[in-house]
């Protein structure tokens, strides 16, 4: 019978374990995935590869709900996800049970950055080839959060923040241009900052919202994101413009 | 936060064969223990829980009214007929917003509730916030249940407050965990629930409702001879317990009724000093 006990992810002479260098590698190759939190209501905005004609997009979901109340989207190897998925959804249900409260987002994103680095530090496996974004509203105090996780198991809170492909120019977007929104606003920030390095068109961004309201995670219908990438592009244009017009006068 | 499974976390997760141990996972089976080698199961667990007798001599009481949650208890101990102390402490303080009462095995009781004192504090370490009282209750039911039928003698309430408002749950050995307005435990619990029951209003005021339980208290120590000592009676409110009193019931015996002196038709006198 064989034993898996020997360790693969050990470290290097100068402190660095390659395994999780690498798994934050595949997490760059994979699609770009954004985060934003505004005051009542909390974003994702993910970039979908052009979808081959016969395969059905709904079964190909990038954002996905762990409760009523949270939401996750990822970058990096989707098999990988699917699992550290399934587990987080049955620890939601698994507080609930023994605690009788819905799980707060905080907790969560600790237990799935737990999984992560449990699998740093374990026999025979390698670690999850992925960093999520989670985003929700905790129970009774409402308040809405926005948490990224990463394959070595760190996690913090973001007020916005991008994982996956380009994530720094995503990054250094949101830095300069992120400030408190609410509803409307936090969506077109999101598909903004992601329209920095994705073509614009709804049939390339997934979007979903969740606001303390309503509760659950909605998903934008292509023509919902349409519309907004089109008031976008016309902000664009009416900004370019007014850079324009003045200086020309002088 | 599952069934306590820390003695199981193997260095060897999820050894490939996949879906089912996956799933399972989450849902971590209560800790098994050896069955005993005997071919009427269930005969053997009442003899088993017949020899520990949870009699549960004791009279506790808990009720939910306008002002919070109101706590009272007596302090007998006793071994079948011997009372072996009049100052048992029957209501234990979990953490400063949260109390227990204790009915059936002292011993067990009073682990129990600093084992869940426990939780609720490594609880709150973990996610920077207090546990509910639901949630609070539902550990120590769920522990309760995973040593069912090995002879534990715990009739315990949680009894707190948290940010739904007052909260109460009755507790016992067997790992029922009702959620409820008024329970009184123990083996004086039928007079007390007679005494209780018929005051009870919503709107009582904290003077009202302790006085209330006090009464109720000691009409079961009249009755019963399982309870007496001291009536105990605490508030749990917004920022937590305080203790409202601790009368010797004989005391308050002529407190209720006092002794109104006969008048008498004769009077003796003093001889005089001679």
């Amino acid at each position: 019978m064989a034993r898996y006990d020997r360790a693969i992810t050990v470290f290097s002479p100068d402190g660095h374990l390659f395994q999780v260098e690498y798994a934050l590698e595949a997490v760059r190759k994979g699609n770009a995935a954004v985060g934003v939190r505004g005051t009542d209501a909390v974003v994702l905005a993910v970039e979908k590869k052009s979808t081959p004609k016969l395969q059905d997009s709904r079964s190909a979901r990038k954002i996905v709900s762990l409760d009523n109340h949270i939401a996750l989207a990822c970058a990096g190897l989707k098999a990988d996800a699917r699992v550290l998925i399934n587990k987080a959804r049955i620890e939601c249900q698994s507080h609930r049970l023994t605690l009788e409260d819905p799980v707060t987002v905080e907790y969560i994103t600790r237990y799935i950055a737990g999984l992560q680095q449990k699998y740093t530090q374990s026999g025979g496996v390698r670690p999850f080839g992925l960093s999520t974004l989670i985003v929700g509203f905790d129970p009774y105090t409402r308040i809405p959060s926005l948490y990224q996780t990463d394959p070595s198991g760190t996690f913090s809170a973001w007020k916005a923040n991008a994982t996956g492909r380009n994530s720094n120019s995503i990054r250094e977007f949101l830095e300069k241009n992120y400030k408190e929104t609410s509803g409307q606003e936090t969506v077109k920030l999101a598909i903004r900052a992601l329209l920095e390095v994705v073509e614009s068109g709804g049939k390339n961004i997934e979007v979903a919202v969740m606001t303390r309201e309503e509760g659950g995670l909605r998903q934008l219908e292509e023509a919902e994101i349409d519309a907004i990438v089109a008031e976008i592009e016309a902000e664009k244009a009416a900004a370019e413009a007014a850079k324009k017009g003045p200086s020309k006068e002088t | 936060m599952k069934f306590d499974t820390s003695g199981f976390e193997t260095s060897m997760p999820m050894i490939g064969f996949g879906s089912s141990s996956d799933l399972l996972d989450g849902f971590s089976s209560v800790p098994s223990f050896d069955l005993p080698r005997t071919t009427d199961f269930d005969g053997f667990q009442k003899e088993a829980v017949q020899m520990v007798k949870p009699a549960k001599g004791t009279t506790t009481l808990a009720f939910i009214f306008k002002e919070g949650v109101m706590v009272a208890a007596d302090s007998r101990a006793s071994m079948g007929g011997y009372i072996s102390s009049q100052s048992v402490k029957k209501i234990i303080e979990i953490n400063p917003y949260m109390l227990g009462t204790m009915a059936g095995g002292a011993a067990d009781c009073q682990f129990w509730h600093r084992n869940l004192g426990i939780k609720c504090r490594l609880h709150e370490l973990a996610n920077k916030r207090r546990i509910s009282v639901s949630g609070a209750s539902k550990l120590l039911a769920n522990m309760l249940y995973s040593y069912r039928g090995m002879g534990l003698s715990v009739g315990t309430m949680i009894a707190g407050w948290d940010e739904t408002g007052p909260g109460l749950y009755y507790v016992d050995n067997e790992g029922g965990r009702l959620k409820g307005d008024r329970f009184s435990v123990g083996s004086g619990s039928p007079y007390a629930y007679g005494v209780l029951d018929s005051g009870y209003k919503f709107d009582m005021s904290v003077a009202e409702a302790s006085e209330l339980a006090r009464r109720s208290i000691y009409h079961a120590t009249f009755r019963d001879g399982a309870s007496g000592g001291v009536a105990s009676v605490y508030h749990v409110g917004p920022k937590g317990w305080t203790k409202l009193s601790g009368d010797d019931v004989g005391e308050l015996h002529y407190h209720y009724y006092p002794v109104t002196p006969a008048i008498a038709e004769q009077v003796m006198e003093e001889a005089a000093a001679e």
